[in-house]
Protein backbone atom coordinates (compact mmCIF):
# COMPACT_ATOMS: atom_id res chain seq x y z
CA UNK A 1 0.00 0.00 0.00
CA UNK A 2 1.51 3.75 -0.84
CA UNK A 3 1.45 6.08 1.41
CA UNK A 4 -0.11 9.09 -0.38
CA UNK A 5 -4.12 8.32 -0.52
CA UNK A 6 -5.64 8.19 -3.65
CA UNK A 7 -8.74 9.35 -2.22
CA UNK A 8 -9.02 11.67 0.80
CA UNK A 9 -12.54 12.78 2.68
CA UNK A 10 -11.94 15.10 5.33
CA UNK A 11 -15.31 16.44 7.37
CA UNK A 12 -18.03 15.83 4.94
CA UNK A 13 -21.40 17.47 5.20
CA UNK A 14 -24.14 17.08 3.55
CA UNK A 15 -27.72 17.87 3.14
CA UNK A 16 -30.95 16.91 0.37
CA UNK A 17 -33.01 20.01 0.65
CA UNK A 18 -33.61 20.99 4.60
CA UNK A 19 -32.21 17.32 5.82
CA UNK A 20 -28.51 17.23 6.94
CA UNK A 21 -27.76 13.92 6.05
CA UNK A 22 -23.97 13.92 6.55
CA UNK A 23 -22.21 15.19 9.35
CA UNK A 24 -18.86 15.28 8.70
CA UNK A 25 -17.45 12.20 7.28
CA UNK A 26 -13.68 11.56 7.15
CA UNK A 27 -12.15 8.69 4.96
CA UNK A 28 -8.89 7.38 2.96
CA UNK A 29 -8.57 5.03 0.41
CA UNK A 30 -5.36 3.93 -1.28
CA UNK A 31 -4.69 2.88 -4.90
CA UNK A 32 -5.49 -0.47 -5.38
CA UNK A 33 -7.47 -0.95 -1.94
CA UNK A 34 -11.39 -1.90 -1.77
CA UNK A 35 -12.40 -0.69 0.78
CA UNK A 36 -16.63 -1.33 2.34
CA UNK A 37 -18.25 1.50 4.54
CA UNK A 38 -20.73 -0.53 6.44
CA UNK A 39 -23.72 0.21 8.13
CA UNK A 40 -27.70 -0.09 9.23
CA UNK A 41 -30.47 1.22 6.93
CA UNK A 42 -30.20 5.00 6.55
CA UNK A 43 -26.77 5.52 8.05
CA UNK A 44 -25.59 7.44 5.29
CA UNK A 45 -23.80 5.34 3.10
CA UNK A 46 -25.54 5.68 -0.25
CA UNK A 47 -25.57 9.49 0.69
CA UNK A 48 -21.44 9.57 0.77
CA UNK A 49 -21.25 8.06 -2.25
CA UNK A 50 -23.68 10.66 -3.38
CA UNK A 51 -21.69 13.68 -2.37
CA UNK A 52 -18.54 11.97 -3.64
CA UNK A 53 -20.30 12.06 -6.96
CA UNK A 54 -21.82 15.46 -6.48
CA UNK A 55 -25.36 14.52 -6.42
CA UNK A 56 -26.77 15.64 -3.36
CA UNK A 57 -28.28 19.17 -3.02
CA UNK A 58 -25.33 20.76 -1.12
CA UNK A 59 -22.07 19.53 0.61
CA UNK A 60 -19.04 20.99 2.30
CA UNK A 61 -15.88 19.81 3.66
CA UNK A 62 -12.80 18.06 1.44
CA UNK A 63 -12.77 15.03 -0.85
CA UNK A 64 -9.79 15.19 -2.51
CA UNK A 65 -9.48 12.65 -5.54
CA UNK A 66 -5.57 12.16 -6.31
CA UNK A 67 -4.25 15.32 -4.92
CA UNK A 68 -7.40 16.74 -6.65
CA UNK A 69 -10.24 19.29 -4.99
CA UNK A 70 -13.21 17.68 -5.94
CA UNK A 71 -16.18 19.24 -3.78
CA UNK A 72 -17.09 22.31 -5.89
CA UNK A 73 -17.21 20.49 -8.99
CA UNK A 74 -20.18 19.37 -11.35
CA UNK A 75 -20.62 15.35 -11.11
CA UNK A 76 -19.72 15.64 -14.96
CA UNK A 77 -16.50 16.70 -14.25
CA UNK A 78 -15.87 14.61 -11.05
CA UNK A 79 -16.52 11.81 -12.93
CA UNK A 80 -13.86 13.14 -15.94
CA UNK A 81 -11.04 13.05 -12.61
CA UNK A 82 -11.62 9.17 -12.84
CA UNK A 83 -14.32 8.22 -10.52
CA UNK A 84 -16.93 5.87 -11.69
CA UNK A 85 -20.35 5.50 -9.48
CA UNK A 86 -22.74 2.49 -9.52
CA UNK A 87 -25.76 3.44 -8.01
CA UNK A 88 -28.02 1.49 -5.42
CA UNK A 89 -31.05 0.99 -7.79
CA UNK A 90 -28.87 0.06 -10.32
CA UNK A 91 -29.78 2.43 -12.88
CA UNK A 92 -29.98 0.68 -16.09
CA UNK A 93 -32.44 2.36 -19.01
CA UNK A 94 -35.23 0.77 -19.77
CA UNK A 95 -34.96 2.55 -23.47
CA UNK A 96 -31.30 1.07 -24.27
CA UNK A 97 -30.40 -2.10 -25.32
CA UNK A 98 -28.00 -4.01 -23.16
CA UNK A 99 -25.22 -2.97 -25.46
CA UNK A 100 -26.30 0.54 -25.42
CA UNK A 101 -26.50 0.32 -21.36
CA UNK A 102 -22.82 -0.85 -21.56
CA UNK A 103 -21.35 1.50 -23.90
CA UNK A 104 -23.31 4.37 -22.82
CA UNK A 105 -20.98 6.27 -20.39
CA UNK A 106 -18.18 8.16 -22.16
CA UNK A 107 -14.41 6.61 -21.89
CA UNK A 108 -12.81 9.42 -20.02
CA UNK A 109 -9.06 7.91 -19.66
CA UNK A 110 -7.00 5.07 -21.32
CA UNK A 111 -7.03 2.08 -19.61
CA UNK A 112 -10.28 0.51 -19.24
CA UNK A 113 -11.15 -3.05 -19.93
CA UNK A 114 -12.02 -3.90 -23.24
CA UNK A 115 -15.42 -5.12 -24.94
CA UNK A 116 -13.79 -8.58 -24.99
CA UNK A 117 -12.31 -8.87 -21.63
CA UNK A 118 -15.91 -7.69 -20.92
CA UNK A 119 -17.97 -9.93 -22.15
CA UNK A 120 -15.31 -12.82 -20.71
CA UNK A 121 -16.25 -11.66 -17.44
CA UNK A 122 -19.68 -11.36 -18.49
CA UNK A 123 -20.59 -13.61 -20.75
CA UNK A 124 -24.66 -13.04 -20.45
CA UNK A 125 -23.97 -9.69 -21.72
CA UNK A 126 -23.15 -10.89 -24.83
CA UNK A 127 -26.36 -13.30 -25.01
CA UNK A 128 -28.49 -10.88 -24.33
CA UNK A 129 -27.18 -8.23 -26.32
CA UNK A 130 -30.39 -6.74 -27.88
CA UNK A 131 -32.46 -7.02 -24.95
CA UNK A 132 -34.00 -4.17 -24.02
CA UNK A 133 -31.68 -3.20 -20.52
CA UNK A 134 -34.45 -3.91 -18.03
CA UNK A 135 -35.30 -7.04 -19.34
CA UNK A 136 -32.16 -8.62 -17.96
CA UNK A 137 -32.66 -10.65 -14.49
CA UNK A 138 -31.60 -8.87 -11.12
CA UNK A 139 -28.31 -10.47 -10.97
CA UNK A 140 -27.59 -9.32 -15.27
CA UNK A 141 -28.58 -6.08 -14.23
CA UNK A 142 -25.93 -5.82 -11.55
CA UNK A 143 -23.49 -7.58 -13.41
CA UNK A 144 -24.49 -4.99 -16.74
CA UNK A 145 -24.36 -1.96 -14.13
CA UNK A 146 -20.56 -2.68 -13.45
CA UNK A 147 -19.47 -4.09 -16.39
CA UNK A 148 -20.40 -0.30 -17.65
CA UNK A 149 -17.90 1.41 -14.94
CA UNK A 150 -15.35 -0.88 -16.12
CA UNK A 151 -14.68 -0.05 -19.70
CA UNK A 152 -14.01 3.61 -19.27
CA UNK A 153 -10.95 4.27 -17.17
CA UNK A 154 -12.21 5.21 -14.01
CA UNK A 155 -9.78 3.93 -11.64
CA UNK A 156 -11.81 4.31 -8.82
CA UNK A 157 -15.31 2.59 -8.66
CA UNK A 158 -17.98 3.31 -6.31
CA UNK A 159 -20.52 0.40 -5.53
CA UNK A 160 -23.29 0.60 -4.14
CA UNK A 161 -25.27 -2.31 -2.45
CA UNK A 162 -24.12 -4.61 -5.69
CA UNK A 163 -25.16 -7.81 -3.34
CA UNK A 164 -28.68 -6.22 -2.18
CA UNK A 165 -31.50 -8.46 -3.49
CA UNK A 166 -29.57 -10.80 -4.92
CA UNK A 167 -29.46 -14.91 -4.40
CA UNK A 168 -25.82 -16.83 -2.82
CA UNK A 169 -24.92 -17.97 -5.95
CA UNK A 170 -25.34 -14.90 -7.68
CA UNK A 171 -23.36 -12.51 -4.90
CA UNK A 172 -20.55 -15.59 -5.27
CA UNK A 173 -19.90 -14.10 -8.79
CA UNK A 174 -20.32 -10.85 -7.81
CA UNK A 175 -17.41 -11.35 -5.06
CA UNK A 176 -15.05 -13.13 -7.22
CA UNK A 177 -15.15 -10.58 -10.00
CA UNK A 178 -14.29 -7.75 -7.25
CA UNK A 179 -11.51 -9.53 -6.84
CA UNK A 180 -10.72 -9.88 -10.46
CA UNK A 181 -11.13 -6.53 -11.16
CA UNK A 182 -8.87 -5.45 -7.72
CA UNK A 183 -6.52 -7.71 -9.62
CA UNK A 184 -6.31 -5.53 -12.05
CA UNK A 185 -5.47 -2.81 -10.43
CA UNK A 186 -8.76 -0.97 -9.65
CA UNK A 187 -9.65 0.96 -6.57
CA UNK A 188 -13.28 0.35 -5.15
CA UNK A 189 -15.31 1.64 -2.43
CA UNK A 190 -17.93 -0.89 -2.07
CA UNK A 191 -20.99 0.08 0.32
CA UNK A 192 -22.29 -3.49 1.85
CA UNK A 193 -24.75 -4.14 4.72
CA UNK A 194 -23.88 -7.66 4.05
CA UNK A 195 -20.92 -7.89 6.11
CA UNK A 196 -20.28 -11.45 5.45
CA UNK A 197 -19.90 -10.90 1.86
CA UNK A 198 -17.99 -7.63 2.21
CA UNK A 199 -15.34 -9.95 4.81
CA UNK A 200 -14.44 -11.81 1.23
CA UNK A 201 -13.30 -9.32 -0.78
CA UNK A 202 -12.22 -6.33 1.38
CA UNK A 203 -9.10 -4.79 2.71
CA UNK A 204 -10.51 -2.91 5.38
CA UNK A 205 -14.20 -1.24 6.45
CA UNK A 206 -15.28 1.61 7.56
CA UNK A 207 -18.25 1.65 9.30
CA UNK A 208 -21.05 4.44 9.51
CA UNK A 209 -23.54 5.70 11.86
CA UNK A 210 -25.96 8.78 11.82
CA UNK A 211 -23.93 10.24 8.98
CA UNK A 212 -20.25 9.58 10.47
CA UNK A 213 -17.60 7.38 10.08
CA UNK A 214 -17.32 5.86 13.67
CA UNK A 215 -14.72 2.77 12.94
CA UNK A 216 -12.81 1.05 11.14
CA UNK A 217 -11.45 -2.02 11.17
CA UNK A 218 -8.50 -4.36 8.83
CA UNK A 219 -10.08 -7.14 7.44
CA UNK A 220 -7.10 -9.08 9.07
CA UNK A 221 -8.63 -8.03 12.84
CA UNK A 222 -11.75 -8.94 11.46
CA UNK A 223 -12.03 -11.80 14.04
CA UNK A 224 -11.11 -9.95 16.91
CA UNK A 225 -13.66 -7.34 16.49
CA UNK A 226 -17.32 -9.14 15.43
CA UNK A 227 -18.96 -8.24 18.66
CA UNK A 228 -18.19 -4.81 18.09
CA UNK A 229 -19.18 -4.74 14.55
CA UNK A 230 -22.41 -6.74 15.42
CA UNK A 231 -23.04 -3.98 17.92
CA UNK A 232 -22.36 -1.63 15.10
CA UNK A 233 -24.88 -3.52 12.81
CA UNK A 234 -27.03 -5.17 15.01
CA UNK A 235 -26.61 -7.92 13.20
CA UNK B 1 -71.98 3.43 -61.24
CA UNK B 2 -68.63 3.80 -62.22
CA UNK B 3 -68.79 7.67 -63.09
CA UNK B 4 -70.27 8.16 -59.79
CA UNK B 5 -67.68 6.93 -57.79
CA UNK B 6 -65.04 9.02 -59.92
CA UNK B 7 -67.02 12.01 -58.88
CA UNK B 8 -66.77 10.85 -55.06
CA UNK B 9 -63.49 10.70 -55.57
CA UNK B 10 -63.37 14.36 -57.26
CA UNK B 11 -64.55 15.46 -54.66
CA UNK B 12 -62.65 13.63 -51.30
CA UNK B 13 -58.82 13.05 -52.90
CA UNK B 14 -57.95 16.72 -52.77
CA UNK B 15 -59.49 16.94 -48.93
CA UNK B 16 -57.57 13.98 -48.28
CA UNK B 17 -54.57 15.01 -49.95
CA UNK B 18 -54.95 18.51 -48.31
CA UNK B 19 -54.87 16.48 -44.71
CA UNK B 20 -52.16 14.81 -45.48
CA UNK B 21 -50.33 18.50 -46.05
CA UNK B 22 -51.45 19.74 -42.62
CA UNK B 23 -50.37 15.88 -41.23
CA UNK B 24 -46.92 16.82 -42.54
CA UNK B 25 -46.67 19.71 -40.46
CA UNK B 26 -48.94 18.57 -37.47
CA UNK B 27 -45.84 16.08 -37.60
CA UNK B 28 -42.71 18.32 -37.65
CA UNK B 29 -44.05 20.53 -34.82
CA UNK B 30 -45.27 17.78 -32.72
CA UNK B 31 -41.72 15.90 -33.10
CA UNK B 32 -40.32 19.06 -32.09
CA UNK B 33 -42.22 19.56 -29.29
CA UNK B 34 -41.93 15.79 -27.99
CA UNK B 35 -38.28 16.21 -28.12
CA UNK B 36 -37.99 19.43 -26.01
CA UNK B 37 -40.77 17.69 -23.49
CA UNK B 38 -38.61 14.35 -22.65
CA UNK B 39 -35.45 16.02 -22.45
CA UNK B 40 -36.27 19.42 -20.95
CA UNK B 41 -39.63 18.31 -19.40
CA UNK B 42 -40.50 21.96 -21.11
CA UNK B 43 -44.10 22.45 -22.77
CA UNK B 44 -42.70 24.85 -25.00
CA UNK B 45 -45.52 27.51 -26.04
CA UNK B 46 -43.36 29.42 -27.86
CA UNK B 47 -43.10 26.95 -30.72
CA UNK B 48 -45.49 28.31 -33.01
CA UNK B 49 -43.65 31.51 -32.41
CA UNK B 50 -40.67 29.67 -33.47
CA UNK B 51 -42.51 27.95 -36.20
CA UNK B 52 -43.28 31.69 -37.87
CA UNK B 53 -39.95 32.98 -37.31
CA UNK B 54 -38.54 30.37 -39.90
CA UNK B 55 -40.81 31.24 -42.50
CA UNK B 56 -40.47 34.78 -41.46
CA UNK B 57 -36.59 34.32 -41.88
CA UNK B 58 -37.26 32.58 -44.92
CA UNK B 59 -38.82 35.40 -46.27
CA UNK B 60 -35.97 37.92 -45.49
CA UNK B 61 -33.30 35.74 -46.55
CA UNK B 62 -35.05 36.54 -49.85
CA UNK B 63 -35.84 39.46 -49.54
CA UNK B 64 -32.88 40.93 -48.01
CA UNK B 65 -30.20 38.70 -49.40
CA UNK B 66 -31.22 37.09 -52.42
CA UNK B 67 -30.66 33.58 -50.79
CA UNK B 68 -33.36 31.53 -52.38
CA UNK B 69 -35.32 28.75 -50.88
CA UNK B 70 -33.04 25.85 -50.86
CA UNK B 71 -30.65 28.18 -48.91
CA UNK B 72 -33.19 28.95 -46.42
CA UNK B 73 -34.21 26.14 -46.18
CA UNK B 74 -30.66 25.18 -44.22
CA UNK B 75 -30.02 28.63 -42.93
CA UNK B 76 -33.13 29.58 -41.45
CA UNK B 77 -33.65 26.69 -38.82
CA UNK B 78 -29.92 26.87 -38.34
CA UNK B 79 -30.21 30.84 -37.13
CA UNK B 80 -33.54 30.10 -35.42
CA UNK B 81 -32.31 27.23 -33.65
CA UNK B 82 -29.17 29.77 -32.54
CA UNK B 83 -32.11 31.68 -31.12
CA UNK B 84 -33.26 29.02 -29.29
CA UNK B 85 -29.71 28.04 -28.05
CA UNK B 86 -29.37 31.74 -26.44
CA UNK B 87 -33.12 31.41 -24.86
CA UNK B 88 -32.40 28.24 -23.01
CA UNK B 89 -29.42 29.43 -21.64
CA UNK B 90 -30.63 33.15 -20.57
CA UNK B 91 -34.04 31.74 -19.59
CA UNK B 92 -35.21 28.36 -19.51
CA UNK B 93 -32.00 26.70 -17.80
CA UNK B 94 -32.87 28.99 -14.81
CA UNK B 95 -36.10 26.99 -14.18
CA UNK B 96 -35.80 23.04 -14.68
CA UNK B 97 -35.55 23.04 -10.64
CA UNK B 98 -38.82 24.61 -10.31
CA UNK B 99 -42.16 23.31 -11.42
CA UNK B 100 -43.30 22.72 -15.04
CA UNK B 101 -45.82 25.40 -14.81
CA UNK B 102 -42.73 27.84 -14.91
CA UNK B 103 -41.08 26.50 -18.53
CA UNK B 104 -44.94 26.88 -19.97
CA UNK B 105 -45.25 30.09 -18.37
CA UNK B 106 -42.08 31.62 -19.62
CA UNK B 107 -42.33 30.18 -22.70
CA UNK B 108 -45.91 31.32 -23.43
CA UNK B 109 -45.00 34.60 -22.91
CA UNK B 110 -42.14 34.39 -25.52
CA UNK B 111 -44.49 33.80 -27.78
CA UNK B 112 -46.96 36.48 -27.37
CA UNK B 113 -43.51 39.07 -26.97
CA UNK B 114 -42.30 37.34 -30.55
CA UNK B 115 -45.63 36.99 -32.32
CA UNK B 116 -46.41 40.89 -30.83
CA UNK B 117 -42.23 42.29 -32.50
CA UNK B 118 -43.17 40.41 -36.00
CA UNK B 119 -46.94 42.36 -35.79
CA UNK B 120 -44.98 45.59 -35.37
CA UNK B 121 -42.74 44.98 -37.85
CA UNK B 122 -44.33 43.42 -40.52
CA UNK B 123 -48.14 44.01 -39.88
CA UNK B 124 -50.60 41.20 -39.91
CA UNK B 125 -51.54 41.08 -43.67
CA UNK B 126 -48.99 38.86 -44.59
CA UNK B 127 -45.78 38.38 -46.49
CA UNK B 128 -45.85 36.38 -50.08
CA UNK B 129 -43.01 33.94 -50.75
CA UNK B 130 -43.23 32.14 -53.95
CA UNK B 131 -42.32 28.38 -54.09
CA UNK B 132 -39.27 27.93 -56.46
CA UNK B 133 -40.90 26.80 -60.46
CA UNK B 134 -39.02 23.57 -59.99
CA UNK B 135 -41.37 21.99 -58.20
CA UNK B 136 -44.09 22.25 -60.73
CA UNK B 137 -42.12 18.70 -62.60
CA UNK B 138 -43.48 17.21 -59.26
CA UNK B 139 -47.24 18.67 -59.58
CA UNK B 140 -49.54 15.71 -59.74
CA UNK B 141 -52.52 15.90 -62.83
CA UNK B 142 -54.61 13.28 -63.08
CA UNK B 143 -58.59 12.91 -63.83
CA UNK B 144 -59.24 12.92 -59.99
CA UNK B 145 -57.45 15.62 -59.30
CA UNK B 146 -54.28 18.23 -59.43
CA UNK B 147 -52.22 18.43 -56.47
CA UNK B 148 -49.73 21.36 -56.89
CA UNK B 149 -46.12 19.85 -56.71
CA UNK B 150 -44.97 21.88 -53.75
CA UNK B 151 -47.14 20.10 -51.69
CA UNK B 152 -45.96 16.63 -52.80
CA UNK B 153 -42.71 18.29 -51.75
CA UNK B 154 -43.83 19.02 -48.81
CA UNK B 155 -45.00 15.50 -47.84
CA UNK B 156 -42.12 13.64 -48.87
CA UNK B 157 -39.98 16.68 -46.84
CA UNK B 158 -41.41 16.32 -43.80
CA UNK B 159 -41.76 12.60 -43.95
CA UNK B 160 -38.03 12.04 -44.93
CA UNK B 161 -36.79 14.76 -42.01
CA UNK B 162 -39.29 12.94 -39.31
CA UNK B 163 -37.77 9.61 -40.26
CA UNK B 164 -33.82 11.01 -39.78
CA UNK B 165 -35.02 12.31 -36.65
CA UNK B 166 -36.23 8.89 -35.16
CA UNK B 167 -32.98 7.13 -36.50
CA UNK B 168 -30.85 9.55 -34.97
CA UNK B 169 -32.58 8.96 -31.61
CA UNK B 170 -32.91 5.55 -32.09
CA UNK B 171 -29.93 4.44 -33.43
CA UNK B 172 -27.20 6.66 -32.57
CA UNK B 173 -24.89 7.29 -29.17
CA UNK B 174 -26.01 10.43 -29.10
CA UNK B 175 -29.70 9.18 -29.67
CA UNK B 176 -28.63 7.07 -26.71
CA UNK B 177 -27.53 9.42 -24.53
CA UNK B 178 -31.14 11.35 -25.15
CA UNK B 179 -32.70 9.18 -24.70
CA UNK B 180 -30.87 8.12 -21.16
CA UNK B 181 -30.84 11.50 -19.67
CA UNK B 182 -34.89 11.38 -20.69
CA UNK B 183 -34.94 9.19 -18.27
CA UNK B 184 -32.17 9.74 -15.44
CA UNK B 185 -30.44 12.68 -16.07
CA UNK B 186 -28.73 13.04 -13.11
CA UNK B 187 -27.01 9.38 -13.71
CA UNK B 188 -25.83 10.27 -17.19
CA UNK B 189 -24.44 13.11 -16.02
CA UNK B 190 -22.35 11.46 -13.03
CA UNK B 191 -21.06 9.21 -16.29
CA UNK B 192 -19.11 11.92 -17.26
CA UNK B 193 -21.57 14.05 -19.44
CA UNK B 194 -22.35 17.11 -20.11
CA UNK B 195 -25.71 16.67 -19.51
CA UNK B 196 -26.81 20.59 -19.39
CA UNK B 197 -24.87 21.30 -22.62
CA UNK B 198 -27.25 18.55 -24.33
CA UNK B 199 -30.11 19.94 -22.88
CA UNK B 200 -29.50 23.58 -24.85
CA UNK B 201 -28.80 21.38 -27.85
CA UNK B 202 -31.73 19.56 -27.90
CA UNK B 203 -34.08 22.96 -27.12
CA UNK B 204 -32.06 23.89 -30.02
CA UNK B 205 -32.76 21.50 -32.14
CA UNK B 206 -36.67 21.01 -31.47
CA UNK B 207 -36.34 25.21 -32.42
CA UNK B 208 -34.67 24.11 -35.71
CA UNK B 209 -37.39 21.78 -36.56
CA UNK B 210 -40.18 23.92 -35.77
CA UNK B 211 -38.23 26.44 -37.73
CA UNK B 212 -37.63 23.99 -41.34
CA UNK B 213 -41.51 23.20 -40.75
CA UNK B 214 -42.02 27.39 -40.88
CA UNK B 215 -39.66 27.67 -44.26
CA UNK B 216 -41.96 24.65 -45.62
CA UNK B 217 -45.04 26.42 -44.75
CA UNK B 218 -44.23 29.87 -46.58
CA UNK B 219 -44.80 29.07 -49.84
CA UNK B 220 -48.08 27.55 -48.91
CA UNK B 221 -49.40 29.76 -46.50
CA UNK B 222 -49.02 33.68 -46.49
CA UNK B 223 -45.98 34.51 -44.03
CA UNK B 224 -47.65 36.42 -41.47
CA UNK B 225 -47.30 36.66 -37.59
CA UNK B 226 -50.45 34.06 -36.47
CA UNK B 227 -49.16 31.78 -38.55
CA UNK B 228 -47.52 29.35 -35.59
CA UNK B 229 -50.69 30.47 -33.57
CA UNK B 230 -53.08 28.68 -36.04
CA UNK B 231 -51.44 25.31 -36.26
CA UNK B 232 -50.06 25.33 -32.55
CA UNK B 233 -53.00 24.55 -31.10
CA UNK B 234 -53.91 21.33 -32.83
CA UNK B 235 -50.35 20.73 -32.50
CA UNK B 236 -50.93 20.60 -29.18
CA UNK B 237 -54.06 17.88 -29.37
CA UNK B 238 -51.51 15.76 -31.55
CA UNK B 239 -49.16 16.20 -28.60
CA UNK B 240 -51.72 14.58 -26.40
CA UNK B 241 -53.22 12.26 -28.49
CA UNK B 242 -49.81 10.46 -29.41
CA UNK B 243 -48.60 10.74 -25.73
CA UNK B 244 -46.08 13.60 -24.49
CA UNK B 245 -42.55 12.73 -25.26
CA UNK B 246 -43.24 9.65 -27.86
CA UNK B 247 -40.91 10.17 -30.62
CA UNK B 248 -42.86 7.97 -32.87
CA UNK B 249 -46.14 8.74 -31.38
CA UNK B 250 -45.95 12.32 -32.27
CA UNK B 251 -44.72 11.59 -35.94
CA UNK B 252 -47.89 8.92 -36.58
CA UNK B 253 -50.15 10.63 -34.87
CA UNK B 254 -49.73 13.63 -36.93
CA UNK B 255 -50.19 12.49 -39.79
CA UNK B 256 -52.53 10.45 -38.77
CA UNK B 257 -54.52 13.11 -37.72
CA UNK B 258 -53.90 15.42 -40.76
CA UNK B 259 -55.54 12.63 -43.16
CA UNK B 260 -58.72 12.46 -40.27
CA UNK B 261 -59.11 15.67 -40.19
CA UNK B 262 -59.08 15.07 -44.28
CA UNK B 263 -61.95 12.75 -44.38
CA UNK B 264 -63.90 14.65 -41.87
CA UNK B 265 -64.14 17.51 -44.14
CA UNK B 266 -65.52 15.07 -46.83
CA UNK B 267 -67.81 12.83 -44.82
CA UNK B 268 -68.91 15.45 -42.39
CA UNK B 269 -67.07 19.05 -43.13
CA UNK B 270 -69.17 20.80 -40.24
CA UNK B 271 -66.74 18.44 -37.94
CA UNK B 272 -63.26 18.91 -39.69
CA UNK B 273 -62.02 21.42 -37.30
CA UNK B 274 -63.50 20.14 -34.14
CA UNK B 275 -62.60 16.47 -34.69
CA UNK B 276 -58.88 16.11 -33.46
CA UNK B 277 -60.41 17.45 -30.08
CA UNK B 278 -63.01 14.93 -29.73
CA UNK B 279 -60.38 12.19 -30.17
CA UNK B 280 -58.36 13.96 -28.18
CA UNK B 281 -60.55 13.62 -25.44
CA UNK B 282 -61.73 10.35 -26.14
CA UNK B 283 -57.99 9.21 -25.55
CA UNK B 284 -57.58 11.41 -22.58
CA UNK B 285 -60.37 9.34 -21.25
CA UNK B 286 -59.49 6.08 -22.48
CA UNK B 287 -55.45 6.11 -22.40
CA UNK B 288 -54.49 8.91 -20.22
CA UNK B 289 -50.67 8.09 -21.10
CA UNK B 290 -51.54 9.02 -24.79
CA UNK B 291 -51.87 6.31 -27.63
CA UNK B 292 -48.20 5.51 -27.89
CA UNK B 293 -47.12 6.97 -24.27
CA UNK B 294 -45.34 4.94 -21.61
CA UNK B 295 -46.80 4.60 -18.00
N1 LIG C 1 -33.41 12.24 -1.40
C1 LIG C 1 -33.43 12.35 -0.06
N2 LIG C 1 -34.07 13.38 0.53
C2 LIG C 1 -34.08 13.52 1.87
N3 LIG C 1 -33.49 12.66 2.72
C3 LIG C 1 -32.85 11.60 2.19
C4 LIG C 1 -32.78 11.39 0.77
N4 LIG C 1 -32.09 10.26 0.55
C5 LIG C 1 -31.72 9.79 1.76
N5 LIG C 1 -32.19 10.59 2.76
C6 LIG C 1 -31.97 10.41 4.20
O1 LIG C 1 -30.59 10.44 4.45
C7 LIG C 1 -30.24 9.52 5.44
C8 LIG C 1 -29.14 8.63 4.91
O2 LIG C 1 -29.65 7.87 3.83
P1 LIG C 1 -28.74 6.95 2.92
O3 LIG C 1 -29.58 6.56 1.75
O4 LIG C 1 -27.46 7.63 2.65
O5 LIG C 1 -28.51 5.70 3.87
P2 LIG C 1 -27.86 4.31 3.55
O6 LIG C 1 -26.83 4.12 4.58
O7 LIG C 1 -27.44 4.22 2.14
O8 LIG C 1 -29.06 3.32 3.84
P3 LIG C 1 -29.49 1.95 3.10
O9 LIG C 1 -28.65 0.90 3.70
O10 LIG C 1 -30.92 1.81 3.47
O11 LIG C 1 -29.27 2.12 1.64
C9 LIG C 1 -31.50 8.74 5.79
O12 LIG C 1 -31.99 9.27 6.99
C10 LIG C 1 -32.43 9.04 4.65
O13 LIG C 1 -33.76 9.07 5.10
MG1 LIG D 1 -28.06 3.09 0.55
Amino acid sequence: MSNAAMLEIRDLEAWYGESHVLHGVSLDIHPGEVVTLLGRNGAGKTSTLRSMMGLVGRRSGSIKFEGRETIGLRSDLIARTGIAYCPEERGIFASLDVTENLMLPPVIAPGGLGLDEIYTLFPNLKERARSPGTKLSGGEQQMLAIARILRTGARLLLLDEPSEGLAPVIVQQIGAMIREIKQRGFTVLLVEQNFRFAQTVADRHYVMEHGRVVDMVENGQLASSLDRLHEYLGV
Amino acid sequence: MIENLLFELEMAAPQVILGLVNGAFYALLSLGLAIIFGMLNVINFAHGAQFMMGAFVAWMLLAWAGIPYWGALVLAPLIVGAFGVVIERTMIARLYKLDHLYGLLLTFGLALIIEGVFRNGFGSSGLPYAPPAAFNALNIDIPIMFLPGYRVWVVIASFLVCLATWLVIEKTKIGAYLRAATERPELVQAFGVNVPRMMTLTYGAGVALAAFAGVLAAPIYSVNPAMGANFIITVFAVVVIGGMGSIMGSVVTGFGLGLIEGLARVVYPEASATVVFVIMAIVLLTRPAGLFGRG
